[in-house]
């Protein structure tokens, strides 16, 4: 699904070029729920815009579905740490608006509204924000905001999910919660999934795989295969598989920020 | 009486409090009215003249109000123009400061020469003065959109029309309607100054010709006739702005982050 072949990125800064990330390989399979950890400024959120065609690498090819990237990839459902919603609309307004830009459901937005509301409920309902479709996304709490956010993500029905923290500015126990929201989801709809995070324990909860960048320029310089049994329920993090995992990864982490 | 309701009351027992000082501190001193009249002169000086008070506030109140609508107009279509990309707004942002930083006292005499004596010099001041706020806002309305929602959007292949569209247009109305406010008392600003320098008709050129008979009763009534004008259109412009863009307000008071 996703192929990004020994890829670098500078950019201008103050002082000249600085490089972002370096000779980066990373592949993704279709239907894999991949997360990429690294010590913060290590260039994770410049591998999203890469993968979704944003910005251009300086060197090295990238492909999403078998075909180089060269504009922005138009399928792709993004989520951040901010749930970004539009506050003028009310949450299934802002949960249809990829459907006014993606193709197809932009030329029929009029006709086939409806149809599409219903789909916005539905999904409401399945990330438990049921009956809050007519509400303000400012009536909500954070939480309940990322979740209708992980819903407009979805909502296109993308092939590839892209979030980049996602969860890094609700409390423990919603976001324990929402892995729970976003685990069920994925097993229903089986999309690709690279979920950007620098909690080490969501990363291990969640994903198929685990790539480790090190601190910039970014580098992959571990992958990790994830070999829980699915489908996981939260209780996995308390054993001790689970807890040495995170402490090697916790490990290779302090070691590259040392470096 | 409730707190609430001496809060409701307070705005007119302060006006009242300042011309209950006025009069007395005037009839104290025994200031000259020539110097500084009385509230009470002023007062009967509105009632005397009244017709001519009217007639002269509605010539400014419909040349302000004129000069303002194309300052919305222009303002708004400028404001988009310049927000939509980097480059355009780079490069007219030093024209713009240059010219509003322009007083407008000095571009009368030349409009005067261009369109004569009159009503057209105060409309256009008028506009001068007040389109450069609308276009400031509109343009950082839609300059300031989050950078991950941009993101989002592009990544769903979104063009810049449909971002502006969807997010920047309607983003920028609470700064649009904000900017209202500043630029209907700017607009009145102009007007005023346009008529006082040159003109025989709004209530600049009533006062001016007032002064220069010393009738100051009738120049004081001009002013207050002036500040009730001005309080009036800036509350029908903060009513639209309330009415418009309510949701930019609550999401503000809303403590969900």
């Amino acid at each position: 699904m996703i192929h990004l072949d020994d890829v670098s990125l500078a950019y201008a800064g103050r002082t000249g070029p600085v490089l972002a990330l370096e000779g980066t390989s990373i592949k993704v399979a279709k239907g894999e729920f991949a997360a990429v950890v690294g010590p913060s400024g290590c260039g994770k959120s410049t591998l999203m815009k890469l993968v979704t065609g944003l910005v251009k690498p300086t060197k090295g090819a990238v492909a999403v579905d078998g075909s180089p990237v060269t504009g922005p990839v138009k399928l792709a459902g993004m989520a951040f740490q901010n749930a970004n919603m539009l506050p003028w609309r009310t949450v299934i307004e802002n949960l249809m608006l990829p459907l006014e830009i993606v193709e197809p459901y932009r030329s029929n937005f009029r006709s086939k509204k409806a149809e599409y509301r219903e789909r916005a409920e539905t999904l409401l309902d399945t990330v438990g924000l049921k009956g809050f479709g007519d509400r303000f996304p400012w009536e909500l709490s954070g939480g309940m905001q990322q979740r209708a956010s992980l819903c407009r993500s979805l909502i296109h029905e993308p092939a590839l999910l892209m979030l980049d923290e996602p969860f890094a500015a609700l409390d423990a126990f919603t976001r324990e919660e929402l892995w729970c929201v976003l685990r069920d989801v994925w097993q229903r709809l089986g999309f690709t999934v690279v979920l950007v995070t620098h909690d080490l324990r969501e990363a291990a909860f969640l994903a198929d795989t685990i790539h480790v960048m090190s601190a910039r320029p970014g580098r992959i310089i571990e992958t990790r295969r994830v070999d829980f049994a699915r489908p996981r329920s939260l209780d996995v993090c308390y054993e001790p598989p689970f807890q040495e995992l995170v402490l090697a990864l916790r490990n290779k982490i302090a070691e590259v920020r040392s470096a | 009486m409730t707190n609430r309701q001496i809060e409701t009351l307070a705005p007119w027992l302060f006006t009242l409090g300042l011309f209950v000082f006025w009069e007395l501190a005037c009839r104290l001193f025994n200031v000259s009215s020539v110097i500084l009249p009385a509230p009470s002169e002023i007062f009967a000086a509105m009632v005397k003249y009244s017709s001519p008070l009217l007639k002269n506030s509605f010539v400014t109140l419909w040349t302000t109000v004129a000069g303002f609508l194309l300052a919305v107009g222009f303002g708004l279509l400028l404001g988009l123009f310049v927000g939509w990309s980097r480059t355009i707004y780079r490069g007219l942002y030093p024209v713009m400061i240059g010219f509003n930083s322009i007083p407008k006292v000095a571009v009368v005499p030349i409009l005067v020469l261009w369109f004569g004596i009159g009503e057209v010099p105060a409309i256009l001041t008028a506009f001068l003065i007040s389109f450069f706020p609308i276009v400031v806002n509109v343009a950082t309305g839609l300059a300031t959109i989050e950078p991950e929602l941009e993101d989002v959007l592009r990544a769903l292949g979104a063009s810049k029309l449909d971002v502006m569209r969807k997010v920047g247009i309607p983003r920028s109305m609470p700064y649009f309607f904000g900017s209202l406010k500043v630029a209907i008392t700017l607009a009145f600003v102009g007007a005023v100054v346009s008529e006082t320098l040159a003109s025989n008709a709004g209530l600049g050129a009533l006062m001016t010709q007032a002064g220069s008979n010393f009738q100051m009763p009738l120049v004081f009534a001009g002013l207050l006739a002036l500040a009730i004008e001005g309080i009036g259109m800036y509350a029908v412009t903060a009513w639209i702005e309330a009415r418009m863009t309510g949701w930019a307000i609550r999401s503000q008071q809303s403590a969900a982050g």
